[in-house]
């Protein structure tokens, strides 16, 4: 049974490293364009949470409720094989026309992720002190324009390490994204093993770069809660 | 374009996508899901009891390889995981069904994130008890059983809670080494019909959220019961 012989030659040079860092590569860009936008999304749904309009109110809940409630693969397969019913002739045709499988996969993290973010930042907003809402209202400034210029900007400075901590989940989410063809790092990982049947080297060297990935930002997070947050504190 | 929903072919399948081909054959669909999530979930619950006393141990050779393991899984995707498990489990046990392969990988991954739940239930309960269960002459461990443990599990129950709606949602990933729960079923229906891919994952998305939904208004529920500032 322990005939296994281990060769670290191949995914360490030629074409399997190759492979290997263009799917990093893929991890990376697929991660970092998800989380700027569910970043954008989360925030517009944070404040429709908060807001005083009941209608809007409830469709940010169901919003959050639905999609923090269903799986990301079912979101993922509903994107990437469902969602040409519910979308206009001529998105279809563009979609078709460019990398599919990647917007796809980008729609389903982005949509998932905002609504883990609504919560971080509805959560950074809540420990922000009332009355700076309401000195502003008393200022003159509109629900909006008070949380644009008000509470916002310090909200989103306490969110900070959470939104970090979400990119890394988006990071670690985004390797659902092979099962829809996208050529990720377990995509890569995965096609290494099955090139060579050296499958113990291939996911190896996959853990290691996510493990990688997962230090080196939980760190920057550590390292942000000491030397930012606790300047603030301190002042 | 077939612009109006078709949603017959859910009621066609409706049996196959709940309990799969069960009573002639092996379990599949929701129930199948229900059941990994449920193993799983009792599992893992001893799993993560484990590593987090261990990770709070006062040995350093104790703790340094459960800390070590809790954070090794924390940093890997669950896919990551279930591949491991997939590749690795024949080599180590021989032949393993697959539905104990994806029960295996899920455990250990939902053991490492419920350690953490663990010690923070621990962690909660003031030091006092501790100290003041020690000098009536129990041993550390009866301390840790008998005093701190029933009081940290009030804290624990409704992250338990949540962890199994994760549960819920993470065994969609056996899908992908070829186990018939739910999401498998869909895209086998799917891929059999070919033309009522938007109403097959709106149907198992809605069914995902009636049962992630269910368990999430109960940790909401207990959360609220069982603080401790009602306690007291």
């Amino acid at each position: 049974m322990l005939t296994y012989t281990f060769d670290w030659s191949i995914i360490t040079s030629g074409q399997y490293f190759d492979w290997l860092v263009s799917g990093l590569l893929t991890t990376l860009k697929l991660s970092a364009i998800s989380i700027v936008l569910a970043f954008i999304l989360g925030l517009i749904i944070a404040v429709m949470r908060m807001s005083h309009n009941r209608p809007v109110r409830w469709f940010a809940l169901a919003y959050l409720e639905f999609f923090r409630n269903t799986p990301l693969l079912v979101q993922l397969f509903f994107w990437y094989f469902g969602s040409y019913k519910i979308l206009p002739t001529a998105v279809n045709d563009w979609l078709v026309s460019t990398n599919f499988e990647f917007a796809a996969a980008a729609t389903a993290l982005t949509i998932y992720t905002s609504a883990f973010i609504a919560e971080d930042i509805r959560s950074g907003v809540l420990s922000i002190p009332k009355e700076q809402m309401e000195a502003s209202r008393s200022a003159g400034f509109s629900y909006l324009r008070s949380m644009q210029y008000i509470i916002l900007p310090q909200a989103v400075r306490i969110t900070i390490p959470p939104l970090v901590n979400q990119f890394l989940n988006v990071a670690k989410n985004s390797s659902l994204a092979m099962t829809i063809g996208v050529m990720e790092m377990t995509y890569q990982a995965r096609q290494v093993e099955s090139y060579t049947f050296k499958g113990f080297e291939a996911f190896t060297a996959a853990t290691v770069v996510y493990l990688a990935l997962s230090i080196i930002i939980t760190s920057l997070v550590n390292l942000y809660n000491e030397k930012v947050l606790s300047v603030h504190k301190a002042t | 374009m077939e612009p109006f929903f078709n949603f017959s072919v859910i009621s066609d399948n409706f049996t196959y996508f709940m309990i799969g081909r069960f009573p002639h054959g092996p379990l599949g669909g929701v129930g199948l899901t229900l059941y990994l999530a449920v193993a799983s979930c009792i599992l893992s619950f001893f799993g993560g009891m484990i590593l987090g006393l261990l990770s709070i141990s006062r040995f350093r050779a104790v703790r340094l390889p459960a800390l070590a393991f809790i954070n090794l899984v924390r940093g890997m995707p669950l896919l990551m995981v279930i591949f491991w498990m997939y590749f690795l489990m024949p080599a180590l046990f021989g032949k393993v069904a697959e539905n104990n392969t994806v029960i295996m990988a899920l455990t250990l991954f939902t053991s490492a994130y419920m350690s953490r739940i663990v010690v923070a239930g621990i962690e909660g309960i003031p030091k006092g008890q501790t100290e003041a269960a020690l000098s009536t002459g129990l041993s550390s461990w009866q301390v840790m059983i008998y005093i701190v443990l029933p009081q940290g599990m009030r804290n624990m129950i409704p992250s338990f809670v949540n962890q199994f709606v994760s549960l819920i949602k993470d065994t969609s990933l056996a899908f992908i080494v070829g186990v018939s729960e739910m999401t498998h079923v869909a895209t086998q229906i799917n891929n059999r019909t070919m033309a009522f891919p938007t109403e097959i994952f709106i149907f198992i998305a809605f069914v995902y959220f009636i049962l992630c939904y269910a368990f999430t208004s109960l940790s909401r529920w207990l959360e609220g019961r069982l603080s401790w500032s009602k306690a007291m």
